[in-house]
């Protein structure tokens, strides 16, 4: 499990990459890159301005 | 994070200074450090066009133009407003004048063309820049950052460069990855959402701010753009958030309730983190200096963060300049830098993030209290004390939890 991307609400705003207490989120070109680093805190979940973010299966 | 360096698509030169991050703080700490007599400087951008998309409310004070060496122009500047107006919950409502309201209204930008101006400064001083080129880790020989691994459009490859900025934003990665310092609390974090507003009715001539409930832990602002224009957003603290409400229901809710803003039309979206941290211990390591968003000079209490970005870029360049030209960036060669910094903006940071701690936890009773002992001060003489004062003539019991701070 992991936390999952939407990519039709995903503003690019990187506001999940800068809240991420362990920096596992890039934001590139097209979408935050979720790293292995992950430790589903949830944080940037809550952070995300549009709920674009998720835990995968859920 | 490791990236499999292959051949550079263009000649690896060394650098006198790599800036990462195109944002208006790079690219003015990139115009100073080459002003100062760097030659060679590189800004990097993951964007393939600065300034866009804009993320900012763009509200500003321009007093510290001259300072910065910027001439006004009415192509980045969209709207000057008289002051700011103040509501409470229950609608009571200070209006405050341009002389007092502190550094961060003043001006509405055109933040797109702002960030490009900004960069074209920087070019005018031989500044090299360098568009979707992706920063991916900092290289660490010895304890010191000699460069970045980057990627573009599918290459990847090495930049060295004497002396690395970070001035990569609220994403703060480059500051990260080095390990200078540690992520930033809830708390000190607000999730943003603005849509820019057409055809709506308002007062043009005042940013409006709104406290309480409607965004708690922040504020909802309305920041002129046209006579039927404006940004209207908000923040709100992360830790008030629980996950079942996003900062943009937060401001649809309010915009409903608003009979002159609930017909206009959309032109744009934004949406954002800012950080209202406390400044970090430390900003520099051997080879590292961090600068704006990066360095979390965000006024705490506004949110704001341009203005004190500005005015550190230019101390950054300087002493950037300094620094590579004799030879010695070590941490302590940079702490001229800390120093000037610290020096210009660090008390009010601080004092603003005190203020900051205790406005997050007042109820919207409160809030109404505040505003109405306000509502007939005479506001061309306040200061905090002068402010505490006028609150406490009326609630004294609220003016107690204040006191400590002065
Ligand atoms: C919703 C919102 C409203 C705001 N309103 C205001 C306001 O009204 N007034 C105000 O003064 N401030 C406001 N701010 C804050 C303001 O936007 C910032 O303080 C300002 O943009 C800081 O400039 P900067 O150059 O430090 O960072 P940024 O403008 O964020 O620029 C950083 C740049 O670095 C690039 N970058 C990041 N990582 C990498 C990498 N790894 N490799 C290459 N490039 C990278 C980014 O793409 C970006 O272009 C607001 C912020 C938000 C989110």
């Amino acid at each position: 499990m992991s936390v999952e991307v939407d990519m039709e609400k995903c503003m690019h705003c990187g506001a999940c990459a800068g809240t991420c207490p362990v920096n596992a989120i890039f934001l590139n070109d097209l979408l935050p890159e979720i790293g292995s680093d992950c430790t589903e805190c949830e944080l940037c979940i809550k952070a995300c301005p549009v709920s674009a973010l998720s835990l995968r299966g859920e | 994070m490791s990236i499999e360096s292959e051949e550079p698509p263009f000649d690896t030169e060394e650098y006198d200074l790599l800036v990462v991050g195109a944002g208006p703080i790079g690219s003015m700490t990139a115009r100073f450090a080459a002003r100062n007599g760097l030659d060679k400087v590189l800004v990097i951008e993951k964007r393939q066009e600065i300034g866009t998309p804009v993320r900012c409310a763009e509200g500003v004070s321009i007093s510290w133009f001259d300072e910065l060496d910027i001439e006004e122009s009415e192509d980045f500047i969209k709207s000057k407003v008289l002051g700011a107006k103040l509501y409470s919950p229950a609608g009571n409502t200070v209006t405050i004048g341009k002389e007092i309201a502190g550094d961060e209204v003043g001006a509405v930008l055109e933040r797109d063309i702002f960030d490009k101006r900004v960069a074209m400064m920087a070019a005018e001083e031989d500044v090299d820049f360098m568009l979707k080129t992706q920063a991916r880790d900092v290289m660490i020989e010895d304890g010191k950052v000699v460069g970045v691994k980057a990627s573009r459009m599918g290459e990847s490859f090495e930049i060295y460069a004497d002396l690395v900025i970070g001035a990569d934003g609220f994403e703060s990665q480059i500051g990260r990855w080095a390990g200078i310092y540690d992520t930033i609390k809830p708390k000190n974090i607000m999730s943003c959402f603005q849509y820019r507003l057409t055809d709506i009715d308002y007062d043009p001539d005042y940013t409006h701010f709104y406290l309480g409930s409607d965004a708690p832990g922040g504020y909802v602002w309305i920041f002129p753009k046209g006579e039927r224009e404006a940004n209207v957003g908000l923040g709100i603290q992360l830790s008030q958030l629980d996950g079942s409400k996003t900062a943009k229901d937060y401001l649809d809710e309010f915009i409903d309730k608003h009979q002159g803003l609930k017909n206009g039309e959309t032109v744009d979206m934004v949406a954002g983190g800012v950080s209202v941290a406390p400044p970090p211990e430390s900003v520099c390591m051997d080879g590292l200096m961090l600068v704006g968003d990066a360095a979390r000079v965000v006024d705490p209490i506004t949110g704001g963060g341009i203005a004190n970005g500005m005015k550190q870029a230019k101390i950054a360049g300087e002493e950037a300049a300094e620094a590579v030209k004799k030879g010695k960036v070590d941490k302590k060669a940079l702490s001229r830098y800390e120093e000037r910094w610290r020096d210009r903006l660090e008390e009010k940071l601080w004092r603003n993030f005190m203020a900051k701690e205790k406005a997050v936890e007042l109820e919207d009773e409160e809030f109404d209290m505040i505003i109405d002992a306000l509502s007939d001060a005479d506001l061309s003489e306040l200061s905090t004390e002068s402010l505490l004062k006028k609150i406490g003539e009326k609630h004294p019991e609220m003016v107690e939890s204040f006191e400590e701070m002065l």
